[in-house]
């Protein structure tokens, strides 16, 4: 069974090919991460999921993209539709200047769900599965401003969960954050796998290593190599995936 | 060589220290002298300078009020037993009026006679009411004077009557002029906050790059136009529009005022508000975006949201450019100095007065201290308005 899938997708920023005849699988419940070095196009890659790269103008895609066997960019596709269904997070932390609670509970509220029973289940659940529920449920109308980098991202995380995604992008969610924030997050996208598809963009070789199933490695706009992760970083078959994985260049 | 750098350096310094406090200095001067002419209008008689207003000894009045004044001279008050004295009817006289009570032998060819005269009249007449000037008063003053009651803030600020240059008690009542400038600005704020906040966020949200490049730069073009170019067009469009419009006697209404205003706000008010709106950071909106919501809730529940305390900078900015405009308000509104009870009626606003009369208020006299007076009115006006948006600034800050 496939998650998510991109077949032979070309992606233009004006003139520049940033993404170059791509093709991927994600199986459910499995963690992808996608390495590579600056400009490699792995956070373009991840953005064509929940098609964020509209925001920006003049940009051109060619192949298809499908969540759940739907071609997301069909059409009739609405593009709010399509993101209700699909987390994402970002890397800086974004909460809204509003409270705790009313950050987990923003995607319910705008699909249209105002009852305060519901609101309330699903913010504690929410802010549970994000382990951060303990350390902030005697506070929930706080400013989720007043939180700490690592607090604020898991509230990141517990509010894109809110909406129930059935695909969870990652660009970075580690890399603004110290090292102890950083191991709870990682923790929590293991506890993640279970229920969710995840695919992590990250700079962090250990941290890939650490966390995913699969690796794909992006090398100027082209996947160079998509496997298991432990055989990846133990047996890479191409040449340019090991000189990255050992560090000599990136 | 080095010390001659050290000199020129603080040769510079020097340079750029003093040109601080020659503007410091200018501004707190300038707020110096306006307190200072128009502070003084408050408690001091009404009348002319070195004029007095005297009655017969006999007579038991000691006060009188302007507004009594006013009814006397105007003759709606013909008998002392009406402010509070005995039953007698009221003599008026002024200096013009000694001819008809002695002839040019009488009083000398110098007017030498004239303060034995003024004692004659005074005692010839119990009921006399004089109004001279202090220096024509014989050394034995057979009447005594009459105590005005001194102008007080409370009857400038809610006075309902301007009559600057009434003889001989004028009145300085500016409450048409504050509600006439209330009501225009109220009436500017009513047309420009919509239009300029849909442009604001037309612009931001909406336009694509290459249109905002060119709306803005007009928009802002708009601040640019000297205020009697929109009075000028006020006046020959939207003026007869009004009269036609509405069938009209005159077309320099409130509402034209209002109108040209809200126009000369507009920049303002876009300028601002939209400047705010691209504060929003684009990460908030993703991840507004990135959770479902369409492009409005996240507008509505994000965007605007966080620019709200820009927005009303703008809002507030935008008042405080109505509320001080002069020129072009000064040729659309009719200044008319009357309470104005519609937006269809004509009025007067403060900053307009000012301009309109300043030129024939004599200097150092009642009104052109009063004219400074209306100065401080406006002043503290603007004050408020700017202390408020700096007020507004600062708590967007933290």
């Amino acid at each position: 069974m496939i998650q998510a899938e991109a077949k032979n997708v070309n992606f233009y920023y004006g003139d520049f090919h940033a993404l170059k005849n791509i093709s991927m699988t994600f199986e459910p419940s499995t963690v992808t991460a996608l390495i590579g070095p600056s400009g490699c196009g792995k956070s373009t890659f991840l953005r064509l999921f929940n098609r964020m790269n509209e925001l920006i103008g003049n940009t051109k895609l060619e192949g298809s993209v499908t969540v759940d066997g739907k071609d997301i960019y069909a059409r009739d596709v609405q593009v709010d539709e399509i993101r209700k269904r699909i987390g994402m997070v970002f890397q800086k932390p974004n909460p809204f200047p509003k409270s705790i609670y009313e950050n987990v509970a923003y995607g319910l509220r705008v699909n249209g769900t105002n009852k305060k029973s519901v609101l309330d289940e699903v913010v504690e659940n929410s802010l549970k599965k994000a382990a951060l529920w303990e350390e902030v449920k005697d506070n929930l109308r706080k400013s989720a401003m007043a939180l700490s980098g690592g607090q604020q991202q898991r509230l990141c995380i517990a509010r894109a969960l809110a909406v129930e995604p059935h695909l969870l992008l990652m660009d970075e969610p580690a890399s603004a954050l110290d090292p102890i924030s950083t191991s709870k997050v990682e923790d929590l996208i293991f506890e993640l796998k279970q229920q969710y598809t995840i695919i992590i963009v990250t700079h962090n070789l250990q941290q890939a290593g650490r966390i995913s199933d699969y690796t794909g490695f992006f090398y100027l706009g082209s996947l160079i190599e998509h496997d298991k992760t432990q055989k990846m970083f133990l047996n890479p078959a191409d040449e340019r995936t090991q000189s990255y994985i050992t560090g000599r260049f990136g | 060589m080095k010390r001659f750098r050290r000199i020129l350096e603080k040769f510079i310094e020097g340079i750029l220290l003093s040109s601080s406090t020659i503007t410091s200095l200018t501004v707190i001067l300038i707020i110096l002298f306006l307190f200072r002419e128009g502070l003084g209008l408050f408690n001091r008689s009404p009348l002319e300078h070195n004029f007095i207003i005297a009655v017969s000894k006999q007579n038991p009045v000691q006060d009188l009020s302007s507004d009594q004044l006013k009814a006397i001279f105007n003759q709606d008050i013909t008998n002392w037993s009406k402010v509070g004295g005995v039953k007698d009817s009221i003599i008026l006289f002024t200096i013009n009026d000694i001819t008809n009570y002695f002839s040019e032998e009488e009083l000398g060819a110098s007017l030498e006679n004239l303060p034995q005269k003024l004692n004659e009249f005074i005692e010839a007449n119990p009921g006399a009411l004089m109004h001279v000037s202090e220096k024509y008063l014989p050394k034995k003053f057979n009447g005594h004077t009459i105590h005005v009651k001194n102008i007080s803030v409370g009857d400038f600020l809610f006075g309902k009557q301007w009559y600057p240059t009434s003889e001989p008690i004028p009145s300085f009542g500016i409450w048409p002029m504050i509600i006439g400038t209330f009501l225009v600005t109220f009436g500017a704020l009513l047309i420009a906050l919509p239009l300029g906040l849909a442009t604001a966020l037309f612009l931001a949200e909406v336009a694509d790059i290459r249109l905002r490049n060119l709306v803005k730069p007009l928009v802002e073009l708009l601040a640019g136009i000297p205020s009697v170019v929109y009075g000028f067009f006020g006046l020959i469009v939207i003026v007869p529009l009004i009269q036609g419009l509405f069938k009209l006697d005159v077309g320099e209404t409130v509402l034209a005022g209002s109108i040209v205003l809200g126009i000369m706000a507009l920049p303002t008010i876009v300028t601002i508000a939209e400047d705010a709106l691209r504060t929003t950071p684009l990460s908030l909106k993703e991840a507004s975006l990135a959770l479902g919501a369409t492009r409005w809730q996240t507008l509505r529940k994000v965007t605007i949201p966080y620019a709200k305390s820009g927005i009303s900078a703008a809002v507030i900015l935008g008042i405080g450019r109505a509320i001080g405009e002069t020129m072009a308000v000064l040729m659309v509104t009719g200044n008319a100095s009357n309470v104005p009870h519609s937006f269809l009626v004509p009025a007067r606003t403060l900053p307009a007065t000012i301009a309109a009369e300043l030129g024939e208020a004599p200097y150092g006299g009642l009104h052109f201290k009063a004219l400074f007076a209306l100065g401080i009115v406006l002043f503290l006006f603007t004050i408020i308005i700017n202390l408020t948006v700096a007020y507004i600034r600062n708590r967007e800050k933290k």
